[in-house]
């Protein structure tokens, strides 16, 4: 899917449209603390559903032995009401959780690699190679079924216990997973520690293998740089941007820090360039006050914050 | 210029304006000791911040924080090559401000008619003519002026703002003889759209290199707005460090952006600002403790807590 160009602002020129992949169901609550019963969680869903997001990330199927959170996968995935033209992926680290995904109805999965071999084996028990075969798998029967996958490649821009991750190694899983068909492959800045500087040197590399329109950036806020990076990333010619709702999810790396980018605030940065997402930031708001009262947390959202409160 | 962004060249350096001891602290409701705001200065004035805003000579019925400006200005230790500009709003303060050892000075404009009034309590060309005086004065003494224009992204009270109008604004105080001219987006509420067609207009009237930009981020958009001005050519960027002070126009919300962030997205960049990161989160972890807040900053909260 390619988007036409449009020079909206001096010297660069940007998307004309956005697609928001929202990931606060999934990688938001994954990291969050607080067990949340399957009622809200489905609550959270179907008010995103509503909201003109075309991707909600619902939920993952992973054992429960490791991500408890997402222990109620299957009933989540059947309690709640699908929009039309709303995606609803989920995550799939294996054939058994991919399985068990279709069973529960699922219509789109997404498989999570690493650019890192220390954070492959301390997160998922296997080096990267290792990941790929099974991915693999995955993502043949995938194709069998006609299911599409996305591909994450996590640690884009440095990795909590190796420091310094080489654009081109990026590169290399990027292209694996785009070759073996997933159709999307998301980059995410996993700790947060990239900046327009090293944004701009990964896409770089990673543009060599992988076409810009099949790529996405997933930005983690813990340093405060996530969007200047989506900014990088867009004058780059991405077009598909991770968020999450309220900017729900801490940093497991950084404790008490904040994680993923907040779609509101994301939201109110395109449509102030005039680009365009289909989406309501209002209802964004709304969905995201519903979880941060059912968290008894406040938001991670500047824009929630400075509307909240506005004389 | 170096090229760190494909086809966009960005500034090799960047002059940080430090205003925490200013207009982040004037927005702290907290009352802080003079001693504080001293020690706050001192450590900022060996992180090798090259400007650091350090008082206001307003009248403290109004800006209470501030009361003790000559007794600040007095109590700094003074570090070689580093300004100290204070605010001065008309020629009593510029006076004062002189008095106490001001070597420079800065005056506040609005491109929004209904905010000069609200907030200074005249319209705008009465304010421009009351700087003339505090000008003319600052010429005879040597006294470099920087001029201020708040609002340049939109009002808290009239909503949108005219890009002609903030460029108007900005061409009368550079006429006057302001050195530098900072363009204040006081609620926050720029994108990089809006940004970068004020700075266009801006820019047609006065030299990039004579700009600054000073973004709040109320709205999380400071950063993002920021890396724009740098690619139209700004290289001077106001901020606060540990992000103090908050907005006056929606109560709990953050104001200033912080200096931390600003330092590690500039350095991540390639960019120098001469200015040592972990001595500024020092600084900044002093004033927290001594105003028994957190920091607004999220450098200094992930660096903390790796």
């Amino acid at each position: 899917m390619s988007h036409q160009r449009t020079s909206t602002i001096t010297g660069h020129e940007y998307p004309e449209f956005v697609k928001i992949v929202e990931v606060g169901p999934r990688d938001g609550l994954q990291n969050e603390k607080e067990i949340v019963p399957t009622g809200v969680k489905i609550q959270l869903i179907d008010m995103l559903s509503g909201t003109g997001l075309h991707v909600i990330e619902a939920t993952s199927f992973v054992s429960s032995k490791w991500v408890p959170q997402m222990a109620d996968h299957t009933e989540v995935l059947r309690g709640i009401q699908r929009a039309p033209h709303v995606q609803y992926p989920v995550l799939t680290p294996n054939l058994q959780g991919f399985q068990d995904a279709v069973a529960a109805g699922a219509t789109e999965v997404a498989v999570f690699g690493s650019a890192s071999e220390t954070f492959s084996k301390k997160n998922i028990n296997c080096s990267i190679d290792e990941s790929m075969l099974r991915f693999e798998e995955v993502i043949n029967t995938a194709k069998e079924q006609q299911i599409p996958v996305r591909g994450y490649v996590s640690c884009a821009l440095g990795c909590p216990h190796e420091g310094h991750i080489e654009p081109s190694k990026v590169a290399e899983v990027a292209k694996k997973l785009y070759e073996m068909g997933c159709y999307e492959i998301s980059l995410g800045d996993t700790i947060g520690v990239g900046t327009p500087g090293s944004m701009f040197k990964m896409l770089q590399c990673v543009m060599k293998e992988v076409p810009a329109d099949a790529l996405a950036v997933h930005c983690h806020d813990t340093y405060g740089q996530a969007l200047p990076n989506i900014l990088t990333a867009l004058q780059m010619g991405v077009c598909v941007v991770d968020s999450a709702v309220a900017g729900l999810g801490g940093c497991p790396y950084a404790q008490g820090s904040s994680g993923n980018v907040s779609t509101e605030d994301v939201l109110y940065m395109l449509h102030g360039m005039g680009i365009e997402t289909g989406v309501n930031l209002a209802k964004v708001v709304e969905a995201g006050d519903f979880i941060c009262n059912a968290l008894c947390r406040k938001t991670n959202s500047k824009v929630a914050k400075a509307r909240g409160r506005t004389l | 210029f170096s090229e760190n962004l494909q086809c966009q060249a960005l500034p090799e350096k960047v002059k940080i304006v430090e205003v925490g001891p200013r207009d982040g602290l004037q927005n702290e409701k907290t009352i802080v000791p003079t001693e504080t705001k001293i020690h706050l200065i001192d450590m900022l004035s060996v992180s090798g911040l090259p400007v650091i805003e350090a008082t206001s000579f307003v009248s403290p019925k109004w800006v209470p924080q501030m009361a003790d400006q000559v007794e600040v200005m007095k109590g700094i230790c003074r570090q070689p090559g580093v300004s100290y500009p204070v605010l001065t709003p008309n020629l009593k303060g510029f006076q004062a401000a002189v008095k106490a050892g001001a070597s420079e000075v800065a005056i506040f404009g609005a491109a929004s008619e209904l905010f000069s009034k609200k907030n200074i309590n005249c319209s705008v060309d009465e304010s421009l003519q009351r700087f003339d005086e505090v000008m003319k004065a600052a010429k005879e003494a040597g006294v470099p002026v920087r001029g201020y224009v708040s609002c340049v992204l939109g009002c808290p009270y009239e909503g949108k703002v005219a890009p002609e109008k903030v460029a108007h604004v900005a061409k009368s105080l550079y006429s006057m003889g302001c050195y530098e001219i900072s363009l204040g987006d006081t609620i926050g509420v720029g994108t990089p759209g809006s940004m970068s067609e004020m700075l266009e207009a801006v820019s047609r009237e006065v030299p990039v290199n004579a700009l600054a930009v000073h973004c709040h981020d109320t709205y999380g958009q400071a950063l993002a707005n920021i890396l724009v001005a740098l690619q139209m050519g700004i290289s001077v960027v106001d901020s606060s460090v540990a992000g103090l002070g908050g907005c006056p126009y929606a109560q709990g919300a953050s104001g200033n952006v912080a200096t931390e962030d600003v330092v590690y997205m500039l350095h991540g960049l390639g960019i120098q600002t001469g200015v040592d990161l972990s001595k500024l989160m020092d600084a900044g972890a002093f004033i927290c403790r001594s105003l028994n807040r957190k920091t607004n900053s999220k450098v200094s909260q992930a660096t903390c807590k790796l």
